[in-house]
């Protein structure tokens, strides 16, 4: 049995349906993320898990048994807000403890616990300082701390990591994944971040004007989009219009109008006539320069239009002659050369034949 | 370089001074001088007519004489309980009715809320010696005139927009975030009023208890109109001096007692919230 079950969840407001027959099952001991961009559903759903919102159509169910009508301070749920939502007025240490006093704990064990969860977070000397004496991070752990003492069945994350610097982030997410491992409890995490959701989550619910688009693990999410906005959503890609002419030679035939005939893996059942993108991460596809031979079918004479130069790679935008640009992200590897090409140069794009994947629609 | 500097700050203390000096000779005019006249008064002797024996006359320029007579009657102390036992109780009053009134100002819609608190200090647009006549009138057929009731009553109608207006002002700025954290980690609703929205909203309980507490002490009008003879207050025997006994020195002795009790009590609290309610500055 799941240890959250969602079925068949709709939640209106007015005219607008912000979550529209979501159905998805997490299973306990899971680090679950919800993913979309603002205006999604995903906070929606947060609310009515955590109980300040309730479907309109559907029910939800925790451990089994239906949460509808339970108020949320009696379900087993607990939230780390986006605003971190720290009693100003209570110290560190009297912030942790407040679910454990509200939970009706004796005072040794809050004491203890509190010491605990102080220490699991790397707070230990902060016990007595006031919110208003922290940094960005050290409220965000206390926020945990708070969200994770009276080990709830469920820990909601809203955009947890939201107001936190680019560094500072990347730091809380490794700190979220060894925290989520050390105590087990299952978290549901709500992001608009990509790279968050796919550093930090064992499944991924893409969501999409209150569907979900695609569940799945990270890679599969990442090298196996399911739909076109699942594709574009989730890192960069290029999308080339075609149509399935036929399977010939162990290869789907796609044509695209501007390219002519392209080689690409036999698609799932995929019907001549069909009409769709061919959708291609940047970092699997080739650049050389003109002239140089490459054994690949897929290949297309172009010119650096332009280039971005990210450190550890360069990102390539190649105006092909037949007209459509492609990007290319290509490491920085080789030694001495900082760049491989510069804006202007006649280079060659290619790619492996099942580099690509066909998205209809 | 430096001598530029120099000008520019020349400039800058003078455009200062030119903001800075007319509130401040308006309080050394009409604050601090009157101030000392109280202070220097209070240790002369009554003139027969009123006012203070002229220096010309031959009277002693310094005398105790008011203090004395002050610290000598125990009708002066018990007036000073009873006068901070209702200024205590109409605290305590105002702030019972005032909180649920602040409370419901602020959780309603942002755009009805400047109407309501229009409404909350829409009596002050009629005059205050009309409001408080319009009382003697509600509280007569009660039989409620001339009663210590009357002029609690009073002294709350007339001071309960002090309370509301600095209640709403912190109730207002509470971040609704935090009732939702408290909620979700377990607590039912008369626990998060008690351990989250009361203990963050004592400022503004601070703040409308001095603006009501204080004024209330002075108030004269209230227990005169209203009280019975048994209602006397400080604010009614500091009047009788200058008006009626034509004893300035006495008057002006009983003013000074009544401020140096206000500061002592208020230097008492801060020194209290300080000790007790660290952390909350946070959000007040």
């Amino acid at each position: 049995m799941p240890l959250l079950e969602i079925k068949d969840v709709t939640r209106r407001f007015g005219d607008l349906v912000a979550v529209d027959g979501v159905s998805l099952a997490i299973e306990a001991g899971e680090f679950f993320t919800l993913l979309g961009p603002s205006g999604c559903g995903k906070t929606t759903l947060l609310r009515m898990i955590a109980g300040f919102d309730e479907p309109d159509h559907g029910a939800l169910f925790l451990d089994g048994r239906p949460l509808a009508g339970i108020p949320p301070e009696n379900r087993p749920v607990h939230t780390v807000f986006q605003s971190y939502a720290l009693f100003p007025h209570m110290t560190v240490a009297g912030n942790i403890a407040f679910p454990l006093e509200m939970a009706g704990k004796p005072r040794e064990e809050i004491a203890r616990r509190v010491a605990e969860t102080l220490a699991l977070v790397h707070l230990e000397e902060k016990g007595e300082a006031y919110p208003h004496e922290l940094s960005g991070g050290q409220k965000q752990r206390v926020a945990l701390a708070r969200g994770l003492v009276n080990r709830p069945r469920l820990l909601l994350l809203d955009e947890p990591l939201g107001a936190l610097d680019a560094k500072l982030r990347e730091e809380m997410q490794v700190e979220l994944i060894n925290l989520q491992r050390d105590v087990g409890v299952t978290f549901v995490f709500v992001t608009h971040a990509q790279q968050e959701a796919l550093a930090l989550s064992h499944r991924i619910a893409v969501m999409n004007r209150g569907r979900v688009e695609q569940l799945d693990t990270p890679e599969r999410l990442y090298t196996a989009p399911a739909s076109r906005f699942v594709a574009d959503f989730i890192g960069k890609i290029n999308l080339v219009e075609v149509e399935v002419t036929g399977n010939a030679h162990g290869h789907a035939g796609l044509r695209s109008p501007a390219l002519g005939d392209l080689a690409a893996e036999p698609g799932n059942g995929t019907q001549p006539g069909e009409r769709g993108v061919l959708a291609l991460r940047p970092e699997l596809v080739r650049v050389a320069a003109r002239g140089e031979t490459v054994d690949l079918r897929n290949q297309f004479p172009g010119t650096v239009k332009e280039l971005l130069y990210l450190g550890d790679v360069t990102l390539y935008k190649v105006q092909l002659e037949a007209g459509p640009v492609i990007e290319a992200l290509l490491a920085n590897a080789a030694p001495g050369r900082a760049k491989l090409f510069k804006a202007g140069d006649a280079v060659t794009v290619a790619w492996r034949h099942d580099a690509g994947v066909f998205l209809r629609g | 370089m430096d001598e530029r500097r120099e000008a520019l700050e020349a400039g800058s203390r003078w455009k200062r001074w030119l903001v800075a000096g007319p509130p401040t000779a308006f309080l050394l005019a009409f604050f601090l001088v009157p101030a000392i006249i109280v202070v220097v008064a209070s240790f002369r002797e009554p003139g027969e007519f009123g006012g203070l024996v002229p220096l010309a006359a031959g009277a002693a320029a310094f005398s105790a004489e008011a203090y004395r007579f002050v610290l000598g009657d125990i009708v002066y102390a018990e007036i000073f309980a009873a006068s901070f036992a209702v200024a205590a109780v109409t605290t305590v009053a105002c702030v019972a009715l005032a909180y649920p009134l602040a409370w419901l100002i602020a959780r309603s819609p942002r755009r009805r809320r400047d109407l309501l608190v229009l409404l909350v200090i829409l009596p002050f647009a009629s005059n205050f010696l009309v409001r408080i006549y319009a009382w003697i009138m509600l509280l007569g057929p009660a039989n409620l005139l001339y009663t210590p009731f009357a002029v609690i009553a009073g002294m709350v109608y007339v001071h309960l927009p002090f309370m509301v207006l600095p209640l709403y002002t912190n109730l207002e700025k509470h971040d609704p975030a935090l009732l939702e954290a408290a909620q979700d980690l377990g607590a039912g609703a008369w626990t998060r009023f008690w351990r989250v929205t009361f203990p963050l909203s004592l400022p503004g309980i601070w703040s409308g208890s001095a603006l009501v507490f204080i004024p209330v002490l002075g108030m004269f009008a209230v227990p005169e109109l209203l009280g019975g003879t048994g209602d006397v207050l400080i604010g009614n025997l500091i009047k009788e001096q200058f008006l009626d006994n034509r004893d300035w020195p006495l008057g002006s002795a009983l003013s000074i007692g009544l401020t140096l009790a206000v500061l002592a009590l208020a230097g008492l609290a801060a020194a209290l919230s300080r000790r007790g309610l660290k952390g909350t500055g946070a959000v007040s």
